[in-house]
């Protein structure tokens, strides 16, 4: 499937040949694009002025950016200590069980990414699981079951 | 809630014209009987605390009280255990776990009569009577809130409500009656230091980057919060965005700086929503740009997200990523204060810190430097989480006791069980057992007992945590973080893994735990910057204070805890067991079984997740 690139226009605008702008537009990217797709890059090292390895080495080295498309629904487990102590570390259990993946993996079906992040700054309300931007506090394993069988649910309805 | 910014006046160019209309904006408040405040910040976000405030919109509008009654939704109170809350003013009159169908009663009953709505009140578990007023909650009377208080003050997308609360007053001082020699004395002589966990003199380093020679000079304001568990610079910039910007503008003044940037994670989308808009705002205002208030004073500030490097917080690295490049550190022979951001002289501070520049420049240095202790002097913020009953955010004068932070204001262990130890400092820190709990928090104190005051980070743990798992995780993450660019760090702290993991999964003998230590020690001497210098902390502070459960897990193959998945061992207890088939259910892994109404654990398919205790209602699940 070819990759719309009016997007990437948008984002490149007035920022041809600045090679600070890099993190800001491959953010950008990843925001608009859901991933940093291979063929964007090769633009993106173009019209900033940036060598291709150069690009490939930022886009690896932070966490933000991914290179592989993501899942529709994208399921974030929070490790950080405060959610650690109250027993997160069982969640990725559980996603593994549900769902047959480990962090940074998509479901066969393409429904599911799961990821880790070192810290949601929600620490109060751990532990914590994302789903697709909606932050579930106090979560327990029965809750996530729960809530992967309702997203499973409602695609199939569709 | 990611909100738009609001239409504002027209600029100002003089601070007569600030005065005005700070003024103007008291005035308009005061035109409403009541100011019902409701927090947004993430923590009551996830809460739900957005359909209360859609629901109390539409009650006032229903019953025609949007001309008395004002809503302000604010960042974070600090309560978020007990979130979503509201406060009602004048009265003081605080709610907790507030839901939409609550609101109907809270307008009737509170807004039309004054009256109190009972079952809402923040009920003390310690005296267990209900407490009808914010400021009488232990929580927030035990506290000195500086910098915190205004988030409850102030709506972050609104720059006239922070003006209203004497917001750019500062600046307007700085500008009409200081010179920027004098501004760098008044922060020295507060005492300020760093606040994101070097605790290095601000002041000082603010003459260092006046002195060097390179133009143009930038500030930078540090909100790449990567510490797992404090979030207090997460709120601040959410909750009061303008105070670092007025911070900034001061530090920009007294150093001559011209531009400015706030390196924010972009795993905080409100605080960087949130920076954008009173970016935007104070730039129409005339408060961020060109000649401001008249001045000659021009100064502009950029946003860049954070790509999620925990690196990125050290201030050499940070600077490399804004120039768009990964973000490895380098040696500290040249102070970024003369070569920093694009080789030029720049001052990096953290978000509280900025924050509190404003207080000291109103109030005066000796106001500040009467809190404290000899050497750190302030308030300081810590994110108090964990196995504790508060867990929120709390701002105490330096020197206080952690008991005191702990029992006190958290209202000490969430679940009956014993708190053992704390965790301060984040990756850099240590872990603190009970037994020193009377050490008062200080840079100094805490650093000599093994541990860091760091960015303010304060997880609590009971005795149903492991300290070698917690020692483990702290090098999990840090491998994962390191960048890689020395070798004791990278190397360093994967050998000491491997070593916890022997540890941890019954492999460990007392060689062993010996060349741990002496790893750590070469780690933290040999490596380049403050990440690999500090990450031995957790590993060394848990075997000096928690060794014998290092012991234990060594000698008698046990983890005390019940942690250590290759060290427990999951049965079901059949005189407990009622045969409900919940673990079965639960079981991720597919290690129950169920014969004739028996339900036993398969070891070999067991992964000792836990999920089948957690799913018990008869406690039938025993670990050994």
């Amino acid at each position: 499937m070819a990759i719309a690139l009016n997007k990437l226009d948008k984002i490149l605008k007035g920022r041809e040949g600045s090679s600070f702008e890099l993190i800001e537009v491959l953010q950008d990217i990843q925001r608009d694009y859901r991933y940093l797709p291979e063929e964007v890059l090769r633009i993106v090292s173009e019209k900033l002025s940036v060598p291709l390895i150069e690009v490939f080495k930022v886009a690896n080295f932070y966490k933000a950016f991914t290179l592989k498309p993501r899942g529709k629904h994208l399921i974030t487990v929070c490790m950080g200590t405060a959610c650690h102590v109250r027993g997160a570390p069982k969640f990725l259990d559980e996603v593994l069980g549900q769902l047959k993946v480990k962090p940074g993996e998509t479901t066969e079906d393409g429904e599911f990414t799961v990821e880790t992040v070192n810290c949601l700054g929600a620490c109060a309300l751990g532990p914590l699981v994302v789903l697709d931007g909606k932050y579930c506090d106090h979560m327990t394993t029965a809750k996530l079951r729960v809530l992967i069988q309702e997203v499973r649910g409602n695609a199939k309805k569709k | 809630m990611l909100k738009k910014s609001k239409n504002i006046m027209k600029t100002i160019t003089n601070t007569n014209d600030l005065r005005k209309l700070s003024e103007k904006s008291k005035e308009e408040n005061k035109k409403y009987d009541k100011i019902v405040t409701l927090c947004a910040g993430t923590g009551c976000c996830a809460s739900g605390c957005l359909p209360v405030i859609t629901s109390l919109r539409e009650e006032l509008e229903r019953k025609n009280l949007t001309q008395n009654v004002k809503i302000r939704t604010t960042g974070c109170h600090g309560f978020c255990e007990q979130g979503p809350l509201m406060v009602i003013e004048p009265g003081n009159i605080f709610y907790c776990h507030v839901k939409p169908e609550d609101v109907s009663r809270i307008v009737s009953q509170t807004l039309e009569q004054d009256k109190v709505v009972e079952d809402l009140l923040y009920m003390d578990s310690i005296s267990n009577k209900k407490i009808p007023y914010e400021a009488d909650i232990p929580f927030y009377k035990l506290q000195d809130r500086i910098v915190l208080i205004q988030n409850k003050l102030v709506d972050p997308c609104n720059i006239n409500d922070y003006i209203a609360n004497a917001g750019y007053s500062a600046l307007t001082k700085a500008l009409t009656t200081m010179n920027p020699g004098e501004i760098i004395e008044e922060i020295k002589k507060s005492g300020l230091r760093g606040r994101g966990g070097g605790g290095f003199p601000t002041g000082k380093k603010w003459e260092f980057c006046r002195k060097a020679k390179g133009n143009p000079k930038y500030v930078i304001c540090n909100a790449d919060e990567g510490d797992p568990g404090a979030y207090m610079d997460r709120s601040i910039l959410e909750g009061n965005p303008h105070a670092v910007i007025e911070g900034m503008l001061i530090g920009a003044f007294a150093i001559e700086a011209e531009h400015g940037y706030i390196y924010v994670r972009n795993e905080y989308p409100l605080a960087v929503n949130h920076a954008k808009i009173a970016i935007q705002q104070a730039e129409e205002l005339g408060l961020l740009g060109k000649n401001i208030l008249g001045s000659k004073l021009s100064f502009d500030i950029k946003i860049a997200r954070g790509g999620g490097a925990f690196v990125c917080g050290e201030s050499s690295a940070l600077m490399v990523s804004l120039e768009g490049k990964v973000g490895e550190p380098r040696p500290k022979d040249i102070h970024t204060t003369e070569k920093g951001f694009m080789d030029l002289p720049t001052n990096l501070n953290n978000v509280e810190t900025w924050a509190n520049i404003p207080f000291i420049i109103n109030k005066g240095a000796s106001w500040f430097a009467s809190k404290g202790t000899a050497k750190s002097k302030g308030t300081k913020i810590f994110a108090l989480t964990g196995q504790i009953k508060n867990t929120g955010l709390v701002e105490v004068p330096m020197g206080i006791s952690l008991r005191k932070i702990i029992y006190d204001i958290g209202g000490g262990a969430s679940n009956g069980k014993k708190i053992k130890a704390v965790q301060t400092g984040g990756p850099s820190g240590g872990c603190l057992p009970e037994k020193l709990f009377d050490l008062p928090v200080d840079f100094e104190a805490l650093a000599e007992a093994g541990s860091m005051v760091g960015s303010g980070g304060m997880v609590v743990m009971d005795e149903s945590t492991c300290m070698v798992d917690v020692a483990r995780y702290f090098l999990e993450f840090l491998i994962d973080e390191s960048c890689g660019k020395c070798v004791p760090c990278r190397v360093g702290l994967s050998r000491m893994l491997e070593i916890i993991n022997d540890i941890t999964e019954g492999r460990g003998t007392e060689e062993k735990l010996n060349l741990l230590e002496e790893t750590a020690q070469t780690v933290s001497i040999a490596s380049l910057c403050a990440l690999g210098k500090t990450a031995p902390n957790p590993v060394l502070s848990t075997i000096k204070y928690f060794r014998s459960e290092y012991e234990a897990h060594i000698e008698e193959k046990r983890c005390p805890a019940g942690v250590c998945r290759e060290l427990i061992h999951y049965s079901i207890n059949k005189d407990k067991c009622k045969s409900c088939g919940a673990c079965l259910k639960a079981c991720p892994h597919n290690a129950i079984s169920v014969k004739e109404k028996v339900y036993i654990i398969n070891d070999e398919a067991c992964q000792k997740c836990g999920i089948c205790k957690e799913s018990c209602k008869f406690n039938a699940i025993d670990i050994k």
